[in-house]
Formats: structure tokens, C-alpha cells, sequence
């Protein structure tokens, strides 16, 4: 393999892990209309939920239990569900802006403890030397990562099948009609707020999920690796692809994960070294406008081709 | 222990400044405005730069670290913040004002924080700065608590704001239309008045007082462009605490997640200290979601 | 086309663009009369009330007053227009005092001259004075009713609107309320007011316009529509509630 045939493939291990996390998000605001303002804490609590129960056992530390890869994957979602599961239960039942602002408040918590809870998460120096599942069956870097690549796509696929067939499931209808009226849902006998946290845990759920593949993947956990502007590279991804389009999700990650590694190559390249900093701020600069342009110009992504969320818009 | 208590109060006041500015336009404007501890940053920022500008034409007051020149810098810090937030408002919030997903809009205000904070990263980079280099030295005022004049100017200039907005607000037309506004805003205008004046008004009032919270804040720590993202949790906390719309519960607020912050290190690790507000606000959320002195009317409930 | 004070044509209007409750209804009131609105649950009759008020949008037709148009005027110029309106529900702000309510009613004037009006109000509605800084939601549903009339009636309009002010009161409050408004009619305001309690109504006003899914369906002389077997046979029935 080419040099750059080798790094497409890197790339779109990552890019499509992260088309698993835009689905899990799309699920809470495309069909739910759900603002989740701290994707990469639940992203983070797959991962580092997963590299304690892969890792191999270190001295004086909590964890490293040594398991197998799926079972640590399936423990990282299911502390990301968990995890969901405190901060819907406290936020659901009232105004919406307030789970925003708890999933904030979550994101930089977990982020705290990743920084700082050194017996679990290994403090800044992160969990290391992680073991990468079925890495001895391959004879090559590259053909182990061409392995990971088939797994992630088709893992990918697998959450994009269920994700269609769920939102036009009898549930996915119920979805839609708490989104369009709640009043209506409920004379119908629907619980709202069940529904809404039923979609909040379950897209966490996902994003915790994909937070365990990259750390197969990649084979460490760093709090380098979830920073709070993860949340809105996933969040334009989303936008980019258009929202309540599953398709435009995996187009978003790509796209917009692209872009994002393109662009900072380029600053690397031409950019003199003590322009680095500011060269980056542009970096994120453009994923700002990203969102904020295609929010007011194309509502609907430039992507995405299928109607929006709709709902009743109140009088003015 | 006293010292902490000093200490949380004094942080406490910066974070219920910065609440009440918070608690205005969520009550008045009727969104969660993500992109309004930005407007910390950029006031405090913006200080720094007029600073910069004028030069240091006069000495320190008193036993101040700084003097006349700051306190003109904090009006136009004010003003030039006022005119960030009508802007934001004008390109962003008020077309999307409306747009099927209430949501839609808080969303923005998420992608608008971004954007300011790099712009400032951009201007004025990302090193640790200060509005004087004038070292003070801390006076002690009982056994084990020191405090530096400074900190005794913010405490000082937080309760003469607090309380003159308060008159405002309960003296003045303009004050009267904002909280009609917070209660029905179709009555407001049935009852004639333009809620885009009394919109605009409340921009700039939440704006200063955020630019002043952030000239405040420089005042006793360093400016980085993080600030203001460290302080939207303190200040989301502080507006739920007291109540959303409720100037004086945004105070109470404010005093409560100051004073629990610097305590909590009697407790955890301070390194933990920015979780705080959080844990507060879970606590407040399953508790009581409207709020120490929410009433059923802002109800946290929909 | 003109001639009366106040005249509605073909009013189309409704809560989204794409979906109208309101197909082109058409009213006018003239200077000093009163005029009911009754029709079915439904109807369209709050609609058409807020819709003229500015509060929903005309999508088209066309509403004048004194022969000025006030089709597109917003909310907050209709108070300077001389039309006030009182709505069905929330019509006063809970959070504010008695005072407080009414010196917002008189947002659109001078202070001199709303402090001036807020004195009046006082005297006209003398049973205020004692809440007078108290909030508003301490006040019973006939005292709301009444805040909310006074506050609409400060800035000395040419038509007020009322949307079911009898709503929730006790039949002695209800009598009460008619009879002020009737005396405000005679003081030479115009009254335009949707109403349940359609009999009580007919009686005081003098005339009424019948509205069904959207539309005109009746009017006429309240008198003598308050003979005709069908408005009989479907609002004055059963002592002319519906509900
Ligand atoms: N806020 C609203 N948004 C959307 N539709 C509404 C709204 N309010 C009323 N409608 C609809 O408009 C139609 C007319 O309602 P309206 O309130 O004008 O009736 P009404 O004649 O005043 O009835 P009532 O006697 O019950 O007060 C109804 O079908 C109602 O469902
Ligand atoms: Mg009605």
C-alpha cells in the first residue's frame, strides 16, 4: 500500500467511528429534537469505560480487568447509557434548554475526572498499550487496519439499518408525534418524557459505543483526544449532513472530518511555526461558521436532502 | 475557613454579575443563551485592549492596582460588548427566531461561544495576561483572612450595580415593560409596547453588566481566553439556582456556587473544583427545578 | 365602504400561513355602538379578535379604523391607534402590581400623562385603589376582569375588544360587567366583545354577528336575531350556554 492509500485508511477508521456518533446525536436532535451539548463526555465515557475493562492490570489502579474487546465495548456504552440516564432523568421533564445545559455540565465533569482520577483514567498520561483485538491474527499495520476498517464500516452499516427501520418503527412514529405535538401524543396515551429519554439514552448509547471502537483502534486513551471542540465537530458534521438524515450524517463525517484534516495539514505546511496557534483558531473558526451558516442559510444541511424536523412554528 | 469564605463571596459576586445578565435575557428573550459567558470574555478582552491603547496616563488610585484609565476602559469594554451582542442578535438569533426547532436557537448560541472565544484567541492569543503588572500586597483585616484592595473595589462596585439595576428595574418605564415582557409577551405588546426597543435594551444591559463582570474577573485573575467558558456552568447554575428571569436569585445564586466552590475544597480535591456547579445543578434539577424563589409562572417545568 | 368607525373586509388569517381559520370574515362597528360576537366552540371568534388586534397576522383582507388602515400595523401600534383589546385568557400580568398593570397600559403615552390616566382609572374603578400594590395574582377572576378592562381603557381608545369578559364570573358579576360596558358605550365608546353567554349578551348589545367554522354565518339587530329559531335553537338554548 501507497502512503496515502494507507492514511484513506486511517482516515476513514475515524471518520466513520465518528459517523457512529453524528447517527447516536442525529437520533437525539434530528427525530428528537434533543440538544445535546456534551457529545464528547458521552463519547469519553465509552472509551475510557471500555479501556479499563480491556486494559491489562496496573499497579495501584482501579480497573484493568483484562476482558475482551466486545465485552469492554458493550461496558463503555452501557456506562454512556448510564451515564445519559442521570442527567435525562434530572432534565427531561422540563424545559428542553436545560438538558442542554446539563449534558454541558456532564461533558466538562467527565472531563475533569479523566484529567485528574489518576487510578482510573490514568490522569493526563491516559491508559496505554490497551490491547488491539485480533491484532496477532494480521501480519501487517496495514492489513490489520484494513481489517478495523471492514469491522467499523460494517458496524456503521449495522447502526444505519437499525436507526432507518427504527425511527419508521411504531416507535419511531411515536417519536415523530411527541416531536410534532406533544399535546396530541399525550391524549393518545404516549408518555412523552419516557419517549424523549428513551431516544437521549439510546443516542448516548451509540456515541458511548463508538468511543470504545476508536479506542480498539487507536490502542490508548488520552484526554488530549476529547476536548470540548469534539462536541462541535460532531455537532457540524450533523449540521453539514442535515439533520434527521441518517445518510447525511455518514456524508457529514466524512465531509466535514475531511475538511478538518485537510485544513489543518495545510496550516502545518504553510503556516510559519509561530503562527501555529492562531493558525488552529482559524481551524476551529471555520467550524463555527460552519454551523452557524448552514443553520441560517440551509436549515436543512448541504447534504441532506430529506424534510427536517418539522413542527408547528408558534405565532409571532 | 475565613479566608474561603472571603474568597468564595468575592468569586461569587463575578459569577452573580455575569448570572444576572444570564437571567435576564433567558427570562426576557426566552432562550439559553450559550454564547453569554463569551461575552465575559470579550468584555474583559476588550478592557485589555483599551487599556492598551490609551497607556498608562495615570497612577493607581490609592492602594488600587489600577486607575482612572481602567475604569474608562470598563465603560468601553461595556459599550463595545453591548454592540458584539446586538450584532450576534441581528445576524443570528433573531432569523432564526421562530424556525420550527425551539432548540434551534440555543444551538446557535452554542456555535456562536465558539466563535468568539476564537476570535479573541485570534486578537490577542492565548498567554496567560493582566491589566497591571503594579504588584499588591494583600491586608490582612482579621486573624488568617488577607485581602487585596482590589477584591474589595469588586465587592463593592458588584453591590452598587446589583443595586442600581435593581431600582431600574423597579423604578423606571423601561424596567417595568422588560419584566411585563418576561411574563406574556403578547400582552406586552397588546398593552403597546415595542418589545424589539425593550429587546435591544435588554441585550445591552446583559452585555455590560457582562462586560463588567469580566473586568471584574481580570481584576483578580489572569485573562485567558477561557474564562468565559469556565464560568457558563457557574452562571447556568447561579440563574437555575435563583430562578430563571429573577435578578435577585441570579445573586443568591451567584453567592451560593461562589461560596460552594472554594468551600468544596475542604471536601475534594481542588482540581475538582469546576464540577462543582454541576453537582449543584443536578442537585437543584431533581430537588426543585424552578429554583430557590422560582415561582410556578418561569416554572423550570413546561 | 366607509362610514363606519370601525370596518373588517374579508379577513383571512390564521395561526400558520398554510392554515387558515379564518376565510374572509367581515365586520364593522359604528361610533358608540356595541356589538356581540357568538358562534359555536371553535368558531373562530377569539381568532378573529386577535387577528384584528394585531396579535396574529391578516393574510388578507383588510381592517380600517376612523377610515385608517390598520391591516399591517403591529401589536404595539394598535394602542396608539385607538383600539384596545382585552384577551380571553392571561389578560393581566400576575407578577406586576395593580399600579403596575396600569401604568403598562399606558405605555404608549407620556409619563406625565399615563400617571395622569392611571389617577382616572382609580376613580372610575374605585375597588383597584385598595390592591394597589398588591401583585395581580392575588386579585379574584371579576377583579382580574376588571384590571384588565381598566388597563384597557387608559389610553382613551375609540373601540375596545373584549374576548369573553363574563368568562368564569358569577352571575351577579356578569350583570356588573354588561352594565359598565354598556355604560362606556354610552360615554361614547365603541365596544366590540365575543361572548358565551350569548342571551345576556344580545340583551345588552346592539348588534350580533353569529360566526361558524371561520365564517359569517348571521348578523344583524341583536333584537331580532335573538328571535330568529335558529339562533335560538342553537346558542340560546338552555339558558344560552354553551360549554
Ligand atoms: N394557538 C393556537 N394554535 C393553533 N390553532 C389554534 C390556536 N388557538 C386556537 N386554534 C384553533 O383555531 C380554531 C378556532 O379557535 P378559536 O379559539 O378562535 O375559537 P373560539 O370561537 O374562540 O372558541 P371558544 O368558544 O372555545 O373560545 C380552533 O380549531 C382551534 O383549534
Ligand atoms: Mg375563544
Amino acid at each position: 500500500m501507497t502512503g496515502f492509500a494507507a492514511y484513506l485508511v486511517f482516515f476513514l477508521i475515524i471518520a466513520l467511528t465518528y459517523s457512529i456518533v453524528v447517527m447516536g446525536l442525529n437520533l437525539q436532535w434530528g427525530f428528537t429534537g434533543l440538544f445535546n451539548a456534551g457529545v464528547v463526555g458521552f463519547f469519553a465515557v465509552g472509551a475510557y469505560g471500555t479501556a479499563v475493562l480491556i486494559g491489562p492490570e496496573r499497579a495501584g489502579a482501579i480497573g484493568g480487568f483484562g476482558l475482551p474487546f466486545p465485552i469492554g465495548v458493550l461496558g463503555g456504552a452501557a456506562l454512556a447509557a448510564l451515564a445519559a440516564l442521570i442527567v435525562g432523568l434530572a432534565t427531561l421533564r422540563l424545559r428542553e434548554e436545560y438538558l442542554a445545559i446539563a449534558t454541558f455540565g456532564i461533558a466538562i465533569s467527565i472531563q475533569l475526572i479523566a484529567l485528574n482520577f489518576e487510578a482510573l483514567t490514568g490522569g493526563a498520561m491516559g491508559l496505554i498499550s490497551l490491547p488491539r483485538p485480533m491484532l496477532d491474527v494480521f501480519s501487517s499495520p496495514a492489513h490489520y487496519n484494513l481489517f478495523y476498517l471492514g469491522v467499523v464500516a460494517i458496524l456503521a452499516l449495522v447502526v444505519y439499518l437499525a436507526l432507518e427501520r427504527a425511527v419508521t418503527s411504531p416507535w419511531g412514529r411515536v417519536l415523530k408525534a411527541v416531536r410534532e405535538d406533544e399535546t396530541a401524543a399525550r391524549s393518545l396515551g404516549k408518555n412523552p418524557v419516557l419517549i424523549r429519554l428513551q431516544s437521549f439514552v439510546l443516542g448516548c448509547t451509540l456515541i458511548g459505543f463508538a468511543g470504545g471502537l476508536y479506542v480498539g483502534f487507536i490502542g490508548y486513551v488520552s484526554p488530549l483526544d476529547f476536548l470540548p471542540i469534539l462536541t462541535f465537530q460532531i455537532w457540524a458534521m450533523l449540521i453539514v449532513g442535515g439533520s434527521g438524515n441518517n445518510r447525511g450524517a455518514i456524508a457529514g463525517a466524512i465531509g466535514v472530518w475531511g475538511l478538518w484534516t485537510m485544513s489543518g495539514l495545510l496550516i502545518s505546511q504553510v503556516l510559519p511555526v509561530q503562527f501555529q496557534s492562531q493558525g488552529g483558531a482559524i481551524q476551529v473558526i471555520l467550524i463555527g461558521l460552519l454551523i452557524v451558516l448552514t443553520l441560517l442559510f440551509r436549515p436543512r444541511g448541504l447534504i441532506g436532502e430529506r424534510e427536517t424536523v418539522s413542527k408547528h412554528a408558534g405565532p409571532r | 475557613m475565613l479566608q474561603a469564605l472571603a474568597d468564595g463571596i468575592l468569586t461569587g459576586s463575578i459569577i452573580a454579575l455575569g448570572a444576572i445578565g444570564l437571567t435576564l435575557t433567558m427570562g426576557i428573550l426566552r432562550f439559553a443563551n450559550f454564547a453569554h459567558a463569551e461575552m465575559i470574555t470579550w468584555g474583559a478582552y476588550m478592557a485589555l485592549g483599551a487599556l492598551a491603547l490609551m497607556g498608562p496616563f495615570m497612577a493607581p488610585l490609592g492602594a488600587l492596582s489600577f486607575g482612572l484609565p481602567l475604569i474608562i476602559a470598563m465603560v468601553i469594554a461595556a459599550v463595545l460588548t453591548s454592540l458584539l451582542a446586538l450584532m450576534i442578535d441581528h445576524l443570528v438569533f433573531r432569523p432564526l427566531h421562530g424556525r420550527p426547532n425551539d432548540m434551534t436557537i440555543v444551538f446557535s448560541s452554542f456555535g456562536v461561544s465558539l466563535l468568539v472565544r476564537m476570535v479573541v484567541l485570534l486578537i490577542f492569543g492565548g498567554s496567560a495576561q493582566y491589566y497591571s503588572n503594579t504588584l499588591q500586597i494583600a491586608v490582612p483585616v482579621a486573624p488568617g483572612l488577607r485581602i487585596l484592595p482590589d477584591q474589595l473595589f469588586v465587592l463593592g462596585f458588584t453591590i452598587v450595580t446589583v443595586i442600581s439595576l435593581h431600582f431600574f428595574l423597579q423604578r423606571t418605564r423601561l424596567g417595568l415593560a422588560m419584566r411585563a415582557l418576561a411574563e406574556n409577551p403578547t400582552l406586552a405588546r397588546v398593552n403597546g409596547i415595542d418589545t424589539r426597543v425593550v429587546i435591544r435594551w435588554t441585550w445591552v444591559i446583559g452585555a455590560s453588566l457582562a462586560a463588567v463582570a469580566g473586568v471584574l474577573y481580570g481584576l483578580t485573575v489572569q485573562l485567558r481566553p477561557e474564562i468565559g467558558f469556565h464560568l457558563l456552568l457557574p452562571l447556568f447554575a447561579a440563574v437555575i439556582i435563583g430562578g430563571v428571569g429573577n435578578v435577585f436569585g441570579a445573586v443568591v445564586g451567584g453567592l451560593i456556587v461562589g461560596l460552594a466552590e472554594s468551600l468544596s475544597v475542604f471536601i475534594i480535591p481542588p482540581s475538582y473544583k469546576l464540577a462543582v456547579p454541576f453537582i449543584i445543578l443536578l442537585i437543584v434539577l431533581y430537588v426543585r427545578p424552578t429554583g430557590i424563589f422560582g415561582s410556578a409562572h418561569h416554572a423550570g417545568a413546561k | 365602504m366607509s362610514g363606519h368607525l370601525f370596518q373588517a373586509n374579508n379577513v383571512v388569517a390564521g395561526y400558520r400561513p398554510d392554515l387558515p381559520i379564518i376565510h374572509g370574515v367581515s365586520m364593522h362597528v359604528d361610533a358608540a355602538e356595541m356589538v356581540t360576537i357568538i358562534g359555536p366552540n371553535g368558531a373562530g371568534k377569539s381568532t378573529m379578535i386577535k387577528a384584528i388586534a394585531g396579535v396574529l397576522p391578516i393574510s388578507s383582507g383588510s381592517v380600517t379604523l376612523a377610515g385608517k388602515d390598520i391591516t399591517r400595523l403591529p401589536t404595539h401600534g394598535m394602542a396608539a391607534a385607538s383600539i384596545a383589546y382585552v384577551p380571553q385568557t392571561d389578560n393581566v400580568f400576575t407578577t406586576l402590581t395593580i399600579n403596575e398593570n396600569l401604568l403598562l397600559g399606558a405605555s404608549s403615552l407620556p409619563k406625565a400623562k399615563a400617571l395622569e390616566q392611571v389617577g382616572k382609572a382609580y376613580d372610575k374603578f374605585p375597588a383597584l385603589k385598595q390592591y394597589r400594590d398588591k401583585k395581580a395574582k392575588v386579585l379574584s377572576g371579576g377583579q382580574r376582569q376588571m384590571l384588565a378592562v381598566a388597563r384597557a381603557l387608559l389610553t382613551d381608545p375609540h373601540l375596545i375588544m373584549l374576548d369573553e369578559p363574563s368568562a368564569g364570573l358569577s352571575p351577579l358579576m356578569v350583570s356588573d360587567v354588561f352594565a359598565r360596558l354598556r355604560e362606556l358605550v354610552e360615554s361614547g365608546v365603541s365596544v366590540l366583545m365575543v361572548e358565551q353567554n350569548a342571551k345576556a349578551a344580545m340583551a345588552v348589545s346592539h348588534r350580533t354577528y353569529v360566526l361558524a367554522e371561520g365564517r359569517n354565518r348571521v348578523e344583524g339587530v341583536s333584537s331580532a336575531l335573538a328571535q330568529d329559531p335558529e339562533v335560538i335553537a342553537i346558542y340560546l338554548g338552555a339558558g344560552g350556554r354553551k360549554r
